[in-house]
């Protein structure tokens, strides 16, 4: 394709922000954030956390013991940085890949692997934890997102929706739905794309025409940016400045993080060598998140083998007592789906049903 | 008590709902300024603000997901559909979103929303706009469908509707919109949702109706009075779930029964209407239970609409094989 003059115009502005580069050197000093040598080591220790998580749940699951599982390893700087710039009272709508982040804003981790086991307990969130369950139609949250975002502002909450998806997700309908709602009405949204360039096995460039995901804010009259997904203090600069132009009424942003996952889409088959090279593999775990931050940190004599070895270890029992906890949820019933079938008065046909099985159930 | 039409005792409703709880917001396409394209919310934005009522942009799926959004923040929506026609683009924030919330978070969030759409044939409408698309709601779990076949009911069930803590498809036949008044009290009632209401007694054959239909069988009930045959006449009012307590009443005191529906035949209410007789009246029954329906073809072009739909004749005669069997 030709692109006119006009067009190229459009899609050079959106420039990829960073502030540390692959080596850990800090590459933009004027936009790094003001964080505190412990919330720094904060964010270090949640990334860890969050890549033995990873390691233990493909690990549970290859055994049979977790259920449904999207890896997240590679993304954690783009998932860990972004919550990471919430206040406690904004409101989380996650995808299906997007467990640490609901994790880190209230969830328990037991109720996230139940989630994963198909239980339902998983999606009772609990009472003030402001979260959607990850969604597994793509795009349906982002439509949402709009809604909640319009109810912070008639309420007059100081606070923003944001919501996750992919470089897939860019492509869906209720993508700019979702987005040209929140731009109309002047809502507190944040829309982050997380383009980890493959859509199960589809590349990002056969998504779409344009260059960047970022430029597809302008359709919608909102601010986007495009920004390094492998470096946490990009993504939680960008995000927390998303935030506020949010609650400042200075309208939605969309932000597209350049990131990879490591692993396959998820755990129920899929096989990345069939549309992935080595060669891509390696290049992109060049850019670690981890592995940068690490040696940021490393420089600011703010991290050392024993405090990783510390966070490795904790995640390791944390994981452990929560698969226990997991175990001892009891069993779900039909007779349970059927309680929560409706708010109100359970209709006839139901109560009809619950009569067989709670038979059934009973033997 | 005033005389109302049915698209007045709709106003009236969403009127009495927005000044009994500030929570409840009415909102969709043309429904601020312009009051609606049928007019159901005329004067409701200049009474209560563009913070209660509101135009949206022209996405159907944006709504949707706009109504699942303010659940969440505990607003309760009334939000239009401009046409059911249009459910398509709206089909996965209704069925695939708001219908499950209360299920797959364990019971701990709900989706207040009162869908409201026009539908319903014989008014010669371009393509999409009249459809009967009722039986696709109903087969969804975590829904309620509620279709009112005149003012006084469709007052009492919107009330209802919007009060319900689930989603509930409102959907108002377009030709009953402005085709007669009703008295319909000023003050608010309600009428309560899954609950049938029988129209008029008779001791010889059912016919079972919603909708527009309603009035097609009642005139087909005349008739048939005339011909000798007493016919009771069951306005189901709330199609999902339903009053199959009153269906199966009646059928067992008449022995006999015809379901009607302004919808294709294949998979719709009539025919769980028929397995339901089936598994708690066989016994009862002097002959088959029959179904006047639409033929299982798309909705037609307006040119081809009035034989399309079926009609009280329809409806006298299906009654007649019945009582011949």
């Amino acid at each position: 394709m030709k692109k006119t003059k006009e067009l190229q115009k459009v899609e050079e502005q959106f420039e990829m922000f960073q502030i540390l580069d692959e080596k850990g050197k800090v590459v933009n000093k004027d936009a790094l954030p003001e964080l505190s040598d412990e919330e720094l080591k904060e964010m270090m220790t949640r990334m860890v956390y969050t890549r033995i998580w990873d390691q233990r749940a493909i690990s549970l699951n290859r055994q049979g013991r977790l259920g449904f599982y999207a890896p997240v390893a590679g993304q954690e700087a783009s998932m860990i940085g972004s919550q990471f710039a919430l206040d406690k009272k904004d409101w989380i709508l996650p995808g299906y890949r997007d467990i640490p982040q609901i994790y880190y804003h209230g969830l328990p981790l037991h109720q996230a692997f139940l989630w994963s086991r198909g239980h339902f307990h998983g999606g009772q969130v609990p009472e003030g934890v402001r979260i959607m369950l990850p969604q597994i139609i793509i795009g349906a949250q982002i439509t949402q997102t709009a809604g909640v975002a319009m109810g912070l502002k008639k309420d007059g909450e100081k606070q923003v929706a944001i919501t996750y998806t992919g470089d897939g997700g860019a492509s869906q309908g209720d993508f700019y739905e979702g987005m040209n709602f929140a731009g109309a009405y002047n809502l507190p949204a944040v829309f982050i794309v997380q383009n980890n360039r493959f859509a199960i096995s589809v590349p990002v460039e056969q998504q779409s025409a344009a260059a960047t995901i970022a430029q597809k804010a302008v359709a919608a009259g909102i601010h986007g940016q495009q920004v390094d997904g492998m470096d946490i203090l990009a993504v939680y600069a960008a995000t927390k400045e998303a935030r506020e132009r949010g609650i400042d009424g200075d309208g939605p942003s969309l932000l597209e993080f350049l990131t990879y996952r490591y692993g396959p889409h998820t755990m129920a088959g899929d096989d990345p060598t069939r549309y992935r090279t080595s060669e891509e593999d390696d290049e992109w775990e060049k850019k670690d998140p981890i592995v940068r931050f690490r040696k940021f940190l490393e420089d600011k004599k703010l991290w050392s083998e024993e405090d990783e070895d510390k966070v490795v270890e904790k995640a390791k029992e944390d994981i452990k007592a929560a698969i226990k906890e997991a175990d001892s949820a009891p069993k779900q019933k039909v007779t349970d789906l059927i309680d929560i079938a409706y708010s109100d008065e359970e209709p006839h046909n139901l109560k009809e049903q619950r009569e067989y099985y709670e038979k059934k159930e009973s033997k | 008590m005033a005389q109302m039409t049915m698209i007045q005792a709709i106003t009236d409703a969403m009127r009495n709902e927005l000044k009994n709880d500030d929570r409840v917001l009415v909102y969709g396409e043309d429904v601020g300024k312009n009051g609606g394209v049928f007019r159901a919310t005329e004067g409701l934005q200049k009474e209560f603000g563009e913070d209660r009522v509101f135009d949206t942009p022209l996405a159907e799926s944006g709504i949707g997901g706009l109504a699942h959004g303010l659940s969440l923040t505990g607003h309760r929506s009334v939000m239009e559909l401009q046409f059911f026609g249009f459910v398509f683009e709206a089909f996965d924030s209704i069925a695939g979103q708001m219908a499950r919330l209360h299920n797959r978070s364990g019971g701990v969030y709900n989706a207040p929303v009162t869908i409201r759409s026009p539908f319903g044939g014989g008014v010669k409408t371009p393509e999409m706009h009249a459809d009967s698309l009722e039986g696709l709601m109903a087969q969804t779990p975590g829904l309620k469908v509620v279709i009112p076949s005149n003012p006084y009911d469709a007052k009492g069930l919107l009330i209802s509707a919007i009060r319900d803590n689930d989603p509930v498809i409102f959907l108002e036949h377009m030709k009953l919109y402005r085709s007669f008044r009703d008295e319909v009290p000023e003050e608010e009632y309600t009428v309560p949702l899954g609950k049938a209401d029988v129209k008029r007694e008779g001791t010889d054959i059912t016919i079972i109706a919603y909708g527009a239909m309603v009035q097609a069988s009642m005139k087909a009930a005349e008739q048939l009075e005339k011909d000798g045959v007493s016919a009771e006449v069951i306005d189901l009012r709330t199609i999902s779930p339903l009053d199959i307590d009153c269906i199966v009443d009646s059928v067992k005191k008449t022995n006999r029964a015809v379901m009607v529906q302004e919808a294709q035949k294949q998979a719709g209410i009539a025919s769980t209407v028929v397995a339901e007789i089936n598994d708690r009246a066989i016994l009862s029954l002097e002959a088959p239970v029959g179904r006047v329906t639409a033929p299982d073809t798309i909705f037609p072009f307006a040119s081809a609409e009035d034989t399309w739909l079926p009609n009280e004749k329809d409806i006298v005669a299906k009654a007649k094989e019945i009582i011949e069997f």
